[in-house]
């Protein structure tokens, strides 16, 4: 691969509404050229409706070492879990 | 026997520009512009079998495959420009942006056909081309504003491919008669809309228009260029060796 290309990040939307779900990644050059790769790649059956691509270099990751500080401590938090709450009877959709 | 003979012009273009891009399958520069150029392939290869099937019903006796595979050079009627070899990566994008810029039109009118089949394939095809254009277009761009080489390159594409792009406009007895039937698309009215593409695009890539000079014919009459011959042997290589071989 050149130094010219880039990898970005490929994230499609299935149906209108719903959230762009991350796929996977291309490599291009340019912005125009990583969408029509990534329409290349990840929609030949029909799998979208909406394609975002974005440079991998603006993923912020956390880093697996921060995994204990991070997740940890809300293992044992169940009261944040909206469990606790008798539903109203006759309301459909909460 | 007009209509059998037209609409194999058009399923022959898309089946033997889908034969030199399948030709692509493992050797493009990326691996995603190498499952670009075999998705447009495959595009190609869809629309040469709708045609294939309708030519088939119009013929009676011959069944698709027999069109794809038992036709020699003289029986094909794709346009010049299909036929000519790859190249460099360069070349074969010049191609299929001057093919897809001058299909893009040819669909568009002909999705408007009184006759059902071809204005039902020219509707569903022209989304497809849509994406070559957009593909390819983007690609000229690229690499005529790229650096002064993929400048030069493309430029001495496009100046050995335009002697290719005249017989977009021709018409013969075949295109008038259908033509005035409501059935064909009238060629030369899609002039200028076609400059309008290639004009904007040579401008945004910064190249060069070339001059028209001579332009090659003759596809109209099953007349082509020494390379449809090897095409042929290689595409057509199982049904010839191994005749009616079955998957």
């Amino acid at each position: 691969m050149s130094e010219n290309t880039n990898v970005w990040e490929v994230f499609i939307q299935s149906k209108n509404g719903l959230a762009h779900k991350h796929v996977g990644n291309v490599h291009a050059s340019d912005k125009e050229m990583a969408l029509q790769n990534a329409r290349d790649l990840y929609t030949r059956r029909n799998e979208g409706s909406c394609i975002w691509v974005v440079k991998s270099e603006y993923i912020v990751s956390s880093e697996s070492e921060d995994g204990e500080a991070f997740f940890d401590p809300s293992n044992d938090k169940m009261y944040r879990h909206p469990t606790f709450y008798n539903m109203p009877k006759g309301a459909k959709h909460i | 026997m007009s209509l059998l003979n037209y609409t194999l012009r058009i399923a022959d273009s898309s089946l033997i520009s889908g034969q030199r891009l399948a030709e692509w399958c493992s050797n493009a520069h990326t691996l995603e512009e190498d499952i670009a150029l075999s998705n447009i392939a495959l595009d190609l290869f869809g629309q040469a079998n709708i045609l294939l099937e309708y030519a088939s019903d119009l013929d009676g006796k011959k069944t698709a495959d027999d069109f794809a595979f038992k036709r020699n050079e003289r029986e094909f009627f794709n346009l010049k420009l299909t036929e000519q070899p790859n190249g460099h990566f360069g070349d074969t994008i010049v191609k299929l942006f001057l093919f897809s810029s001058f299909n893009f039109l040819f669909y568009n009118k002909l999705s408007q056909s009184k006759n059902e089949n071809l204005s039902a394939f020219a509707f569903k095809s022209l989304k497809e081309v849509k994406y070559h254009l957009k593909h390819s277009k983007s690609w000229i761009v690229r690499l005529g504003d790229g650096t002064k080489e993929s400048n030069k390159k493309v430029q001495e594409s496009l100046n050995s491919m335009w002697e290719f792009t005249g017989e977009f406009f021709e018409m013969d007895e075949i295109d008038i008669e259908l033509n005035k039937k409501g059935i064909g698309v009238n060629n030369k009215s899609l002039k200028e809309d076609w400059n309008n593409i290639i004009n904007t695009t040579i401008l945004e890539s910064k190249l060069k228009r070339p001059e028209d000079g001579y332009m090659q014919t003759g596809s109209k009459n099953g007349l082509h260029t020494e390379h449809l011959g090897h095409l042929l042997s290689e595409m057509q290589y199982l049904q010839r060796a191994y005749p009616n071989a079955k998957w």
